[in-house]
């Protein structure tokens, strides 16, 4: 409770309210007071977001700081919010990127700011909600809504090409969705008229019906994680968002799609998991070789980081189909180092962008003699990326590493490709960018940081080292949790 | 001792890196180097006393914290102090001590002076880390952190192509080797449940019998475990075929070639193997292996310091085939000589690197042994401790190098593996090779003609092609000296001198152990149980018996030496270094032209940096290119994607024509809807 309001409640409605706030600062003669407020409403949202953490009991797997009340009562639809030990990061990592955005879109974004700002503020409330339902109507809602303000972002401020790679982004992923509204309705009518989503995970559910279940809400998912070969809108939609939209989608929008993973597919239908397990192995393991191959040779550093991205994503899909306790949690910590580490990665694009306006690797190179505390973070955040030992990164995927050598020795062979690949195509990125002589009058004229891009990347840097040297408290959330689901993993429900 | 006494070593080198990085600024140079030296002063001071508080019997073995648990395995941070962990924090803080102030010369007139500070203490605080691990993990985060180290000071001249690409191809070499490492990690956590160097030990013997948990392969356990672990090893400590990092690392400025690419992080593979015998003794298949790789390191890759003319490549290759001779030691179970000749090899090879940068300052920044000669007249400090150096590596009798390379080739000679015949033929006729080009890079440097001041043959067009060429590297860059600072070489008419004491001292300092470390040394540490807490040696592997056997005392050994067949060769190779180099010049070069095709060769490192690149680097781009214009933009976006967008939009074209908003169009549809319907249901009826 925070002043007698439920906590989560606070941390979806909060920024939602300030969104708005903003956006009634009118157009851009306001601009300096709508980043004010943005700024003020990003960061309570963040330390609403707090008390989850250190109130949270790290011995139990049940939802926690739940919120039960009627809303649709003919279809016995309930406003029912919870975390646990999955869930509960993830609020705190998007809460945790929103001041991020806004601070990272300050001076940047000249045009439409009040617009801009509260696009964010509310897409945070929103995927908060995404993260806290347990009604899955409720579920489907937030999930659906949180698609609109992302489509704004990319199609407004976005790239010369952004109305394609917005309307793919929307088509791939509403399209993914449909389908699982179905998977749901049909739930609500096993279940005798239930959409809580915890009574799904109790239902017995014959093996047919599980497989169409799991593949409904694969669909839904694997287009948001991305899961190869369902992918190919995320480099586009990166590389035509404005940077504050790269790093939200990065860092939070393909959370959402794993999250569903463990929340929806796996419990609800485990006998199909079990099934389709292998082929859920298959398309990570080519996510992680094939598209680590796809991302060296690309020449544009969004879509780079983009790819990147995708093979990352590609660890967190592996983890969780091998079905033990190292895989899953390593899963969930590589999803949220990931948030970090490609957040900051397309921060540091974005830097470069603001003053060069290309995103050509060939544009680039010799930046370290004009940028030398960029370059220095930039490197980090670079070796982070290629799972360097003592940054978060490390962490899920050593662990994933693992958990996979456990089930069967080529599959960690595999995936542990990454060791190489991931420095190959982010190493040599940075070579081409950052080392070398000024190459050209456009880096000859840059500038090191300013002190507002210096505290973004700091407070970055030092998450990253933090969690990369000691990844136990954010761990120690995920065990109880993480356990159950194994159990419900066990139990078959035929 | 508790806990806090340990960690003031790899802490206080961390506290002067942050300085110097962080605070360089502010601090100014002078103060970035104070704290720095001092600060690593402070680890080898502590490391003293940790040390011999181990020889009074102390072992330490404790968590420092909790790193992560997950699923019943703790994995800790922590160390484990004993008498091998003991002796490398000696070798690697005084090294590191050395280095630290002899970068205040080297490094004076660099504009990146703090931040080297920082590097070479960050490097030191990631060295001490890796070989106080009491388990595997921490052991893999030292592992990649002297790697990431590494990496940043190959490149630390950032602006010169060559620097670039060596370090990105040194990061991804080590990677390849990390990446057996890690599953050989992933292997043991998952047969011993832990990762602790303790739990895994105790167990191990349980688990000779079995097989590896590798679907399709039949093999031992333990020989799984072991070689994967090696390849880790064979990438940091550049064992053939990883090897090809290590000559290009010399891109980086000398002081960090002698700390870190000849004393201490090359040799980190060589301590693991020690770290883990019992585990490695258990697999004759694994040690076999090792000696293999060992014995084709020690030799091939010296055949290749015959023909190089860059001063610091003649000692890379030399440090090459000396790793590869700790690796032919471990391959004999005599793990106690590797890491014998690993600590007397630290302190002789850091004194010739040392003494090779000072001759390069000497030079202005010119590297090329052709254009040098008759130095020692010129700076005699230099000479002599350079002397010394090369004494002790080719094995004099009496010189540390000596002791410990003379122990290894004993050691093979003693040895029952199968391969032992090729590994002693490999080491002994090495002997020779190291000799020889050690002593033609000496002869060339300090004695005969002066050949320096003058117009030198090489150009600048060579850098201007790298520069082009930059990702498409070859090799063809043997003889160019990777030079940007802007005096290239003496002026004719200028003599060089004598380097500046913060550049001797360290030489003088060094060339001391190199001399008396070996004779002081051999006893104890090979004979006198020294490791025998730390080193674990099966039964059957009676080599390191019967060389205490055959041992009576160092000096009786030397005197021994004499009549032996190695110190014959190293007196062959040096004479005929003597020969060919001063007197008669032109049979080396005739020799050269009559061999050419070797000579062509030796000079393309048997080409193993040209394969790589046409078929690793240039595969890796190939299949990257195919796969994302076929793969991704064709297949799954041109024909799945807008494929289907395209066939809804046309459809949508044909559907579109029909809502043309005249009442007329809808009301004729219309009326031939209700004629169709109607005539369905007439037809029904």
């Amino acid at each position: 409770m925070i002043f007698g309001l439920p906590v989560i409640s606070v941390a979806i409605w909060l920024p939602i309210i300030f969104g708005i706030l903003v956006m009634a600062t009118g157009d851009d003669r306001n601009a300096p007071l709508a980043r004010k407020i943005a700024l003020v409403g990003g960061v309570l949202g963040f330390l609403v977001t707090l008390p989850l953490y250190t109130g949270f009991d790290r011995g139990t797997s049940a939802m926690q700081f739940v919120e039960l009340h009627g809303w649709i009562a003919r279809f016995n639809i309930h406003y029912h919010l919870g975390v646990d030990g999955i869930s509960m990061l993830f609020i705190l990592l998007n809460s945790f990127f929103t001041p991020i955005v806004v601070l990272a879109g300050w001076q940047v974004i000249e045009k439409r700011v009040a617009q801009y700002m509260s696009a964010f503020l509310i897409m945070s409330g929103i995927v908060n909600g995404v993260f806290a339902a347990l009604d899955a109507v409720l579920f489907y809602v937030f999930w659906e809504a949180m698609l609109i303000p992302m489509f704004i972002i990319i199609g407004v401020w976005g790239g010369p090409n952004r109305v394609y790679a917005a309307v793919k982004f929307f088509l791939y992923t509403l399209l993914g969705s449909l389908l699982m509204l179905v998977a749901l309705v049909y739930l609500y009518n096993l279940s005798g008229g239930s959409f809580s989503i915890q009574d799904f995970h109790h239902l017995p559910i014959p093996m047919t019906a599980q497989i169409l279940i799991f593949i409904a809400f694969f669909l839904a998912f694997a287009v948001k994680v991305p899961m190869f070969p369902v992918h190919t809108w995320l480099p586009d939609a990166h590389v035509e968002a404005p940077t504050g939209g790269s790093v939200v989608l990065a860092a939070i929008m393909l959370k959402v799609g794993a999250y569903g993973f463990l929340r929806f597919s796996m419990p609800i239908a485990p006998d199909a998991s079990h099934k389709l397990a292998g082929v859920m192995i298959a398309l990570s393991l080519i996510a992680v070789i094939y598209i680590g191959l796809v991302a060296l040779m690309q020449k544009d550093m969004k879509k780079l980081v983009a790819y990147s991205s995708i093979s990352h994503m590609g660890f967190v899909t592996l983890g969780f189909f091998i079905f033990n306790q190292y895989g899953i949690e390593g899963a969930l910590l590589q999803m949220i180092s990931h948030g970090f580490v490609a957040g900051a990665l397309f921060l540091c694009i974005g830097v470069l962008y603001d003053r060069v306006h290309s995103r050509e690797i060939s544009a680039y190179g010799g930046v370290a003699n004009r940028m030398p505390v960029f370059a220095a973070f930039f490197m980090l955040f670079a070796m982070a990326n290629s799972g360097l030992p003592g940054t978060s990164a490390f962490v899920g995927e050593f662990m994933v590493i693992m958990a996979a050598i456990k089930v069967n020795f080529w599959y960690g062979f595999a995936a542990a490709t990454t060791l190489i690949f991931g420095a190959a195509y982010t190493l040599w990125m940075y070579k081409r960018v950052i080392f070398g002589k000024i190459a050209n009058h456009h880096v000859a004229e840059l500038t090191d940081i300013n002190a507002r891009e210096t505290v973004i990347l700091a407070i970055l840097a030092i998450t990253v080292l933090g969690m990369g040297l000691y990844p136990l408290p954010f761990a120690d959330i995920l065990h109880e949790s993480v356990s159950d689901l194994l159990l419900h993993l066990t139990h078959s429900k035929l | 001792m508790d806990i806090q006494n340990y960690l003031v070593v790899p802490l206080a080198p961390l506290v002067g890196a942050i300085a110097a990085g962080m605070f360089g600024k502010v601090l100014g140079r002078t103060w970035s180097h104070r704290i720095a030296i001092t600060m690593v002063a402070v680890a080898f001071f502590q490391a003293v006393r940790i040390f011999q508080d181990v020889m009074a019997g102390h072992i330490f073995d404790g968590t420092v914290y909790t790193w992560l648990v997950s699923d019943g395995a703790t994995f800790q941070v922590g160390f484990l102090i004993d008498r091998l962990s003991a002796t490398m924090m000696l070798v690697v803080t005084s090294v590191s001590l050395m280095v630290h102030i002899y970068t205040i010369g080297y490094m004076s007139e660099d504009p990146g002076y703090q931040r080297f500070f920082s590097y070479i203490s960050l490097f030191t605080f990631s060295m001490l880390m890796l070989v106080m691990a009491n388990n595997f993990m921490q052991l893999f985060f030292g592992w990649e952190a002297v790697g990431l180290v590494s990496y940043l000071l190959i490149g630390f001249w950032f602006t010169r192509p060559t620097a670039i690409y060596a370090n990105l191809k040194a990061f991804l070499v080590n990677r390849v080797g990390d990446f057996g490492f890690l599953l050989g990690i992933g292997l043991v956590l998952m047969v011993f449940g832990s990762l602790n160097y303790g739990d895994v030990f105790a167990n191990v013997a349980k688990h000779v019998e079995d097989i590896a948990p590798i679907a399709g392969m039949e093999v031992n356990l333990i020989t799984a475990i072991c070689i994967l672990l090696f390849i880790g090893a064979m990438g940091k400590s550049a064992q053939f075929p990883l090897h090809v990092w290590l000559p290009d690392s010399m891109e980086g400025p000398t002081p960090i070639s002698a700390l870190i690419h000849a004393a201490t992080m090359v040799t980190a593979g060589i301590f693991m193997v020690a770290r883990m015998s019992p585990m490695f003794e258990l697999s004759e298949t694994a040690l076999s292996f090792i000696m293999v790789i060992g014995s084709i390191t020690a030799l091939f890759m010296g055949f290749l310091g015959i023909i190089q003319n860059d001063i610091k490549r003649v000692v890379a290759y030399s440090t090459l085939s000396q790793l590869g001779y700790m690796t032919v030691a471990l391959g004999a179970s005599a793990y106690s000589v590797a890491i014998f000749h690993l600590m007397t090899h630290a302190f002789f090879k850091a004194l010739l690197f040392l003494g090779a940068g000072s001759v390069i300052m000497a030079m202005h920044h010119d590297q090329d042994i052709r254009n040098m000669g008759g130095l020692r007249k010129y700076m005699p400090i230099t000479w002599i401790t350079s002397l010394i150096g090369s004494l002790a590596l080719i094995g004099t009798p009496f010189f540390s190098g000596f002791y410990s390379k003379d122990s290894i080739i004993e050691a093979v000679a003693l040895s029952h593996l199968p391969v032992a015949g090729f590994a002693y033929f490999a080491v002994v006729a090495g002997v020779f090779v190291t000799a020889f080009y050690s002593f033609r890079m000496y002869f060339l440097v300090f004695h005969g003609e002066e050949r320096f001041g003058k117009a030198h043959h090489h150009d600048d067009h060579a850098h201007a092609a790298h520069a082009a060429e930059d990702d498409h590297h070859d090799d063809a860059h043997a003889d160019d000296d990777h030079d940007d600072h802007a005096h290239h070489g003496l002026a004719p008419g200028q003599k060089p001198h004598e380097t500046p004491w913060v550049v001797w001292l360290p030489l003088v300092l060094l060339a001391i152990p190199s001399v008396l470390i070996g004779f002081i040394a051999i006893e104890p540490m090979l004979f006198g149980g020294y490791f025998k807490d730390a080193i674990f040696i099966a039964e059957h592997h009676e080599a390191m018996h019967h060389l205490k056997e055959e041992f009576h005392g160092p000096v009786a050994m030397a005197v021994h030496a004499l009549t032996t067949l190695p110190f014959w060769l190293a007196l062959a190779g040096v004479g005929l270094a003597a020969f060919f180099y001063l007197k008669r010049p032109d049979i080396p070069a005739a020799i050269q032209k009559k061999f050419q095709w070797i000579h062509t060769l030796l000079e393309n490192k048997y080409y193993f940096d040209r394969f790589n690149d046409w078929f690793f680097a240039g595969g890796a781009r190939g299949a990257s290119t195919m796969l994302w214009k076929f793969g991704d933009r064709t297949l799954i976006d041109g024909l799945i994607v807008n494929g289907s967008a395209n066939l809804v939009g046309k459809l949508a074209y044909v559907v579109r024509r029909l809502q043309s908003g005249y009442i007329y169009h809808y009301a004729f549809t219309m009326v031939v809807g209700v004629f169709i319907l109607l005539t369905i249901r007439t037809w029904f009826e």
